[in-house]
């Protein structure tokens, strides 16, 4: 046995000596997820983006690091015409291509690059469109881009026009999306003349910060810095992801020294993580929220009042403490705090079971037996929907309502808290796509969402409501916007669909020596300004 | 023999098929779907739901799809991933060495200690050793592998800091997978330390992988050679003044390697199963991570495919398994 640990030792030493610090800065991160491909626009998981979009591409526009303000990127600057139909893009010049073994590339960015990117997604006849089987743009489509863009004009090489079939203000913050990154025109005409189509996803070639160098599958993925990158250029020379599922493990890996940097601790390690001296935890309000939709065409759910009876009657600090342990607030509106447009003057309804059992009763309603649905899932806004439910459950039984938890496989209850006919409230939330109200409002809560497969699950339309996100969309004036969500938010609070319920707060635990990271409100993981110190 | 290799190899058809049926329900009878999944929180209509079922083909009856995939199966076609949108096969290969060189390793550290170990508790029935072996080899069992795993992270890389956390091999190295096992690839390389880093790297996986097949041999080693050493054979052989040495290693241990070869063999079965959470626990990007992933995924070409691989490796090492006993049990294969 003491030869086996002193052999153990000795191997473990020898691995120790070949860590040793080396010459060039490598940054490691230990991601939670493999990404399911390189080119950004076919897929929809933020693991992906963390991997393809954000390192490697650029996009027309970006969100100011740190925030959701949309600032220049490719395109250095954009006109609007007065009906906010067409807008015209100036692009940046002298920006590089990124190469590979099998790619040079012959010219720098232009506006062919960018009518390729958007045509390649919407035009069904365009060769690139289903390069890879089975190949849809789910985002492309959720944002209704096909839709929105009724023409791309190439004015010349640095100048494009985009003719919208309606103002939209969203517009500009979804080309800040990922599914909007920048690909190389010229590399897939190389790549289809090489019949090695699949590359394109495979080998990225890209105009950002960092270039790919290898993954190995479900392990490893590699970049290095772009020498070429148009932006100021980045801190570190490789940055490396080690795909390490496990959050307990991520924490072993981090504490080891393995990685410089972590997504998604669990909230139990919270403690042990600030009590570490090698280690920091930055923390931020997330860009999302979770809530209990209620079912507003059914009886009696149909009654604003029950609805607000049963609000007042949750005790939503409780919940924030045992099932958020503290990592999170609670929410009154359905927006979070950290987004503009969001209403701080709304009161939330006070928690308050004497008034919540007075005001069912004089409704009319007794004995009422409900149905609370909870998630069978951990999401980034809800770390455990059923004991949220337990809760509410016993905050609902002190005004006399009896409650059932039922709960489904994750895909089943998707689909079926969709139904127009849904028994009961069910559990939910939403991240964020792009920090605009609208991708929250309409989104979750517009007429147009509710109906079978929508994501309305209160079934909630409401005219005043509607209208005032309808206009707020089709003005481009953002004091103006503004006032039109925050009264759209009145009438929310006051018609209560849903039991708004937290906004989670984000942590990111990484080594004290890690200087330069920035937390997106969006939860993006990026890495540019990151630095390493001794 | 001849004879008795085609028997075998003719009673592998209706089972692989069995499997192929079995394979391709599993996924689809579970509930929720690829399309339902990948719209998450949004939703998606009725409508579009239907167009992007369509294009994948799942609106097609049962059976038509089933025979579709059992003729591209017949083409070598498995079917291409609905997530990654990349063929099955490739990634099969790409992850299959490594859950090999792992699985190697555990079997390999299951047997060389759980044979000896059940054979020294046989011959000492009753002794000190015996009792906590066969004590430590029950807790072995029903050690649940996500803690156990764990818990050896947490005390040897974190505390003692002797072996690293998770992964195949420090990340500093970098060198193009010549065979994709880690072990050989690194030695090829020839970059200094790669081998030992790799090595470190296995330790820890392939002890958890081990834990319960060691259980397992150790106790079916011991309670055979048990029986064994009770036959008249046995008594004859010491009758006639043969050593211990001779009479457990020659007499006794080779007539009890049967079963025990056939725990073996039925172990890989149970490696596979922990290799799933070994492999999410160590992040060793192997196949078992790689069904997990696609089962929550719901990548039903992945999961039959996948699903289909695994049950004609369990079938050919149990086949290797029975050929095994011929060679040391001449009787059954005349049979």
């Amino acid at each position: 046995m003491y030869r086996l640990v002193r052999r153990l030792a000795a191997v473990s030493a020898l691995a120790l000596c070949a860590a040793a610090p080396v010459s060039a800065k490598t940054f490691i991160y230990c991601s939670e997820a493999s990404p399911e491909g390189f080119d950004p626009a076919p897929y929809t998981a933020g693991t992906t983006f963390d991997a393809s979009a954000h390192p490697i591409f650029s996009k027309l526009v970006q969100f100011k690091k740190g925030t959701t303000e949309v600032i220049p990127d490719l395109a250095e600057s954009w006109d609007i015409s007065e009906d906010g139909l067409e807008i015209t893009f100036h692009l940046r010049q002298g920006v590089k291509w990124q190469s590979n073994d099998a790619f040079s590339p012959s010219r720098d960015f232009n506006a062919d690059d960018v009518i390729f990117s958007f045509d390649r997604q919407g035009n069904a006849d365009n060769p690139w469109h289903a390069y890879l089987p089975g190949m849809t743009y789910e985002y492309f489509s959720a944002m209704e881009m096909g839709d929105l863009i009724a023409s791309m004009e190439k004015i010349d090489d640095y100048t494009v026009k985009f003719t919208l079939t309606r103002p939209e203000a969203p517009f500009m913050a979804n080309l800040a999306m990922p599914f909007a990154s920048i690909v190389s025109a010229e590399y897939a005409d190389a790549l289809a003349d090489a019949g090695t189509t699949e590359d394109f996803n495979n080998k990225p070639i890209g105009t950002g910060p960092f270039s790919f160098v290898a993954y190995q599958k479900d392990a490893v993925i590699r970049y290095k810095k772009n020498a070429d990158y148009y932006g100021e250029a980045p801190k570190i020379d490789d940055l490396v992801f080690a795909i390490t599922p496990d959050a307990s493990v991520r924490l072993q890996k981090l504490k080891a020294g393995e990685c410089h940097l972590m997504p998604y601790p669990s909230p139990a390690d919270l403690a042990d993580i600030k009590s570490d001296p090698n280690l920091k935890l930055d923390s931020q309000p997330g860009l999302n929220v979770a809530y209990l939709a209620y079912n507003t065409t059914v009886p009696p759910f149909d009654n604003p009042k029950v609805r607000k009876a049963l609000n007042m009657a949750m005790n939503k600090q409780a919940i924030i403490d045992a099932v958020f342990q503290g990592a999170g607030q609670v929410a009154k509106n359905p927006i979070p705090p950290t987004m503009w447009s969001y209403n701080d003057a709304i009161e939330d309804d006070p928690y308050d079971p004497e008034a919540a059992k007075a005001m069912l009763a004089e409704e009319g309603v007794e004995g009422l037996k409900m149905q609370i649905w909870a998630m069978p899932v951990q999401r980034p806004y809800m770390p455990n929907a059923r004991r949220t439910a337990e809760l509410m459950q016993a905050d609902f039984a002190e005004i006399g309502v009896e409650v059932e938890i039922v709960s489904y496989e994750w895909g089943e209850y998707l689909k079926k808290s969709t139904d127009p006919s849904r028994e009961g409230a069910v559990i939910l939330g939403w991240t964020g796509d792009n920090g605009d109200p609208d991708n929250f409002l309409a989104v979750l809560l517009s007429c147009a969402a509710t109906g079978d497969g929508g994501s309305n699950r209160a079934q909630w339309c409401d005219d005043e409501f509607s209208d005032l996100i309808t206009r707020a969309k089709q003005v481009q004036d953002q004091a103006e916007r503004t006032k039109l969500y925050e009264e759209a938010q009145v009438v929310f609070k006051d018609q209560a669909p849903w039991a708004t319920i937290a906004h989670s707060t984000q942590y990111v635990p990484m080594r004290a020596n890690v200087e330069g990271f920035v937390m997106s409100p969006l939860g993006d993981f990026t890495f540019e300004t990151v630095d390493i110190t001794e | 023999m001849l004879r008795f290799l085609l028997a075998k190899l003719l009673y592998l058809v209706p089972t692989f098929i069995g499997i192929t049926i079995v394979a391709f329900g599993f996924v689809r009878v579970l509930p929720g779907d690829p399309v339902l999944l990948m719209a998450g929180e949004r939703g998606i209509s009725p409508e579009r739901h239907a167009e992007l079922s369509a294009q994948l083909g799942y609106d097609r009856p049962f059976l038509v799809q089933y025979l579709d995939f059992l003729g591209r199966l017949f083409h070598g076609d498995l079917g291409t991933s609905l997530v990654t949108k990349k063929p099955v096969l490739g990634e099969f290969l790409a992850l299959f060495p490594a859950t090999v060189e792992l699985a190697v390793c555990a079997i390999l550290i299951a047997t060389l200690v759980g044979v000896p170990v059940g054979v020294i508790a046989a011959i000492k029935r009753g002794s000190l050793f015996d009792q906590i072996s066969m004590t430590g080899a029950l807790v072995g069992f029903s050690m649940p592998i996500f803690w156990w795993g764990l818990l050896l992270i947490i005390f040897f890389s974190g505390t003692l800091g002797w072996t690293p956390v998770s992964g195949r091999i420090s990340l500093l190295y970098y060198f193009d997978n010549v065979t994709g096992f880690m072990l050989i690839d690194s030695l090829l390389s020839g970059q200094e330390g790669a081998f030992a880093s790799a090595v470190s790297h296995l330790i820890l996986p392939s002890v958890v992988l081990a834990t319960i097949p060691l259980a397992v041999i150790a106790r079916q080693t011991r309670s055979a050679m048990l029986e064994v050493m009770g036959e008249d054979y046995v008594r004859t052989a010491r009758a006639k003044g043969l050593t211990q040495r001779r009479v457990v290693s020659v007499h006794a241990l080779r007539n009890a390697m049967i079963p025990v070869i056939t725990t073996i063999g039925l172990q890989v079965g149970v490696l596979m199963a922990g290799a799933i959470l070994t492999e999410t626990i160590f992040s060793w990007p192997g196949i078992g991570k790689w069904m997990i992933d696609s089962i929550s995924r719901r990548d039903y070409p992945v999961v039959q495919s996948g699903l289909l691989m695994i049950a004609a490796i369990v079938m050919i090492v149990n086949l290797i398994v029975d050929l095994t006993y011929g060679l040391i049990n001449p009787r059954i294969r005349h049979k």
